[in-house]
């Protein structure tokens, strides 16, 4: 195989976009040869938007009722975590990070699963290994060499798989993005790199991040394809993520894609957002609001009409409730479980502490029944 | 039996994984054509192909985060990471997910990888060459920490790491790479969680582990003509401890010195010294004594003897335990 060059590898001078912020279709040159998917993908997409954004709004008022521990909303960057995961296949593996909850969601897990952690338990609440989807990641970037090794190990096997690891801007400066890439590229395992820029790390914003061009620039120091594209479009992530996925598929090895997006909301609950930036430029990211852009590009192409709207709308609604519902209230139920998967058997040592904690447990227990 | 020695054993095992398992993985810095700078994966990649055993870019985060991922998806991978102060890189992948992944996903994803580190002094290494790191790993819940002092614990214990269902910190005491034995492979030793008694003896304990196994060995030797009978015990594995028999031999025995090249403070040492006086406080003759490493960084080369506990000093502390009182 011959390398490409270095500036074969370079991102387009701008993110792609397909539809711009009002649901027109975005200029020729904007779409680097990208083409809006069909419209049974586009009307799935406005689907899980809808879905997405109303689970999200709904966890916020979780959190605000104290049902949720805490929780890191994905609002604004609804369409990047959609289009990532409906452009993977079913046996493809993600990686998500703490923001990535709708991106579990779109992927079909319990929404309740998917709370699990943020209410205050101990585990991440899904099985990773059913749904082909890493536990939740804290630590920054640390899930990307996992992708790289997922990947990897799938290839070994002969198999078609792809692995999608979810970063953030801050993400990337970390090593473990650094080595992961730099792996990845290496091995030309089948990875797509997926960084949601949505310009803060808590507060700090990009330029304290990065003197690079772009993100997507830093994928040909290691030799892989950058590319950027209008996260707040999801015709435009479906279509590069998409490209990505089948590029890894087919053997041509990993690529970076810098999805351009904003948290509306606070880092989390506890993060007051008014210290580090401005209401104008919040205000100037409502204006490029995902889901009412691809609402309004379905609605100019007759693709969706108020009472489809009203079906989809009911649905999520629906959805909500059964999570409010469901969502189990009161406390995390604790004790002999968290001794239970520190290791397959536990150690000696281990088994005199849950005996203890037991016993404790047990006279605590006595104590309230008095 | 023929004699063998500890780096040839831990190769002799990993032959025989890679043989025995396809899904067993070698890979990390150097490990390749040269067969690692300690050449302990000498002629695996000649013999497996450069699929089962092959170097890696220098990123021992990297080598560590992807070995996750790959015991997540079917393979077991051993990695190398070549010096033990060379590990650190890694820690916050160790911490973070190779020890707390069974647990954060409840039991659904087990990570059945081996992180092999030639650790501790003794060989004349400069700095960061000779770090004795084994308590940050023991520290660590989730992580099972192995380390032999014989031949045919090296084989033994590095098949048990390979095939456990837990990840395994494997550490490998450098300056017994070269020690010859008498052995037969493959040998099947004690499981993981027992220690050994090297040496039977009535009048004192000597526990000991890796690289100090020897010193309390000869220390023991030399013990004899001070009238003293001193038991041996190697731990063999740090994580699950064996108290068990650590605890047995002191209530046989009613006095116990621990012996480690680490340095002393919060230290492996000082948690076996700890757990014989809780548990064994009513037979004992004398308070438990440690000989450790020194609190400093790893000395030079050339100062490092000053360091390392030896035969004199584990004697010196023998003498303490109080024997006119015998």
């Amino acid at each position: 195989m011959v390398a490409p060059s270095g500036s074969a590898l370079l991102p387009p001078p701008e993110p792609v976009q397909l539809i711009d912020p009002q649901g027109a279709r975005a200029p020729e040159a904007r779409a680097a040869g990208h083409a809006v998917p069909d419209a049974a993908t586009l009307l799935a997409a406005h689907r899980a938007l809808v879905r997405g954004r109303r689970f999200d709004r709904q966890a916020t008022a979780l959190v605000k009722q104290g049902r949720l521990a805490v929780y890191p909303s994905a609002h604004g960057q609804e369409a990047a975590e959609v289009g990532a995961v409906l452009a993977l296949r079913a046996t493809d593996w993600l990686f998500p990070t703490y923001r990535d909850s709708v991106a579990l969601v779109t992927r079909g897990i319990d929404p309740v699963e998917v709370l699990t952690l943020l209410r205050g338990d101990w585990h991440c609440g899904y099985d990773p290994i059913a749904h082909r989807t890493g536990p939740q990641c804290t630590p920054l970037a640390t899930q990307a060499p996992h992708a790289v090794g997922v990947a990897y190990a799938a290839r070994a096997r002969g198999e078609d798989t792809v692995v999608l690891a979810f970063l953030g801007d801050g993400a990337t400066s970390e090593g473990d993005f650094h080595e992961a890439m730099n792996f990845a590229a290496v091995f030309q395992a089948p990875v797509v790199f997926f960084v949601q820029n949505n310009r803060y790390a808590i507060s700090v914003p990009l330029a304290r991040q990065t003197a690079a061009p772009s993100l997507a620039h830093k994928a040909v120091g290691y030799g892989v394809p950058g590319i950027g594209v209008d996260g707040n479009d999801v015709a435009a992530v479906l279509a590069v993520v998409g490209a990505a996925a089948e590029r890894a598929r087919t053997g041509g090895g990993p690529t970076l894609v810098e999805a351009h997006t904003y948290r509306m909301d606070a880092h989390t609950n506890a993060d007051d957002a008014s210290r580090y930036r401005s209401d104008e430029e919040v205000a100037a990211w409502r204006d490029r609001d995902p889901l009412d852009r691809i609402t309004a590009h379905l609605r100019g192409a007759g693709l969706l009409d108020a009472a489809l709207e009203a079906e989809i709308a009911a649905q999520a609604e629906a959805d909500a409730a059964d999570l409010r519902e469901r969502l189990p209230a009161g406390p995390v139920p604790g004790g002999d479980e968290l001794f239970a998967h520190v290791y397959a058997s536990p150690t000696p040592q281990l088994r005199d502490q849950a005996e203890r904690l037991r016993a404790e447990q047990a006279a605590d227990e006595l104590e309230d029944a008095r | 039996m023929s004699s063998v020695t500890v780096a040839q054993a831990i190769n002799t095992a990993l032959a025989d994984a890679l043989a025995e398992d396809p899904s067993v993985v070698v890979f990390g810095e150097d490990v390749g054509a040269l067969g690692g700078v300690f050449r302990i994966t000498d002629g695996l990649t000649g013999a497996y192909g450069e699929d089962r055993c092959f170097d890696t870019p220098l990123a021992e985060s990297g080598i560590v985060g992807v070995a996750v991922g790959m015991a997540m998806n079917g393979l077991r991978p051993v990695v190398e990471m070549q010096f033990d102060a060379f590990a650190y890189p890694a820690f916050e992948q160790i911490a973070s997910h190779v020890a707390k992944m069974r647990n954060r996903t409840r039991g659904a994803v087990t990570l059945p990888m081996v992180i092999r580190i030639p650790y501790a002094g003794g060989i004349g290494g400069v700095e960061h060459h000779c770090d004795s790191s084994e308590s940050y790993y023991a520290h660590t819940p989730g992580l099972t920490v192995v380390t032999p002092a014989t031949a045919e614990d090296a084989y033994s214990l590095l098949r048990e790491a390979i095939a456990s269902p837990d990840p395994v910190i494997f550490l490998e005491p450098k300056r017994l790479y070269w020690s010859r034995a008498e052995a037969t492979l493959p040998a099947k030793t004690e499981p993981f969680g027992r220690a050994a008694v090297r040496r039977a003896g009535r009048d004192a304990t000597l526990v000991a582990y890796g690289p100090s196994v020897p010193v309390a060995m000869q220390a023991a030797e030399a013990a004899v003509a001070e009238g003293w009978d001193l038991e041996v015990v190697d731990l063999r594995t740090l994580v699950p401890l064996d108290d068990a028999t650590v605890m047995a031999s002191v209530a046989k025995t009613g006095r116990a010195v621990v012996v480690a090249e680490a340095q002393g403070f919060a230290s492996v040492a000082s948690e076996v010294a700890a757990r014989i006086a809780e548990q064994c406080f009513h037979v004992l003759e004398a308070p438990v004594r440690r000989v450790t490493g020194l609190d400093i960084p790893y000395p030079p080369p050339k100062l490092e003897h000053h360091h390392l506990p030896n035969v004199d000093r584990v004697l010196d502390a023998v003498a303490t335990l109080q024997w006119e009182d015998a």
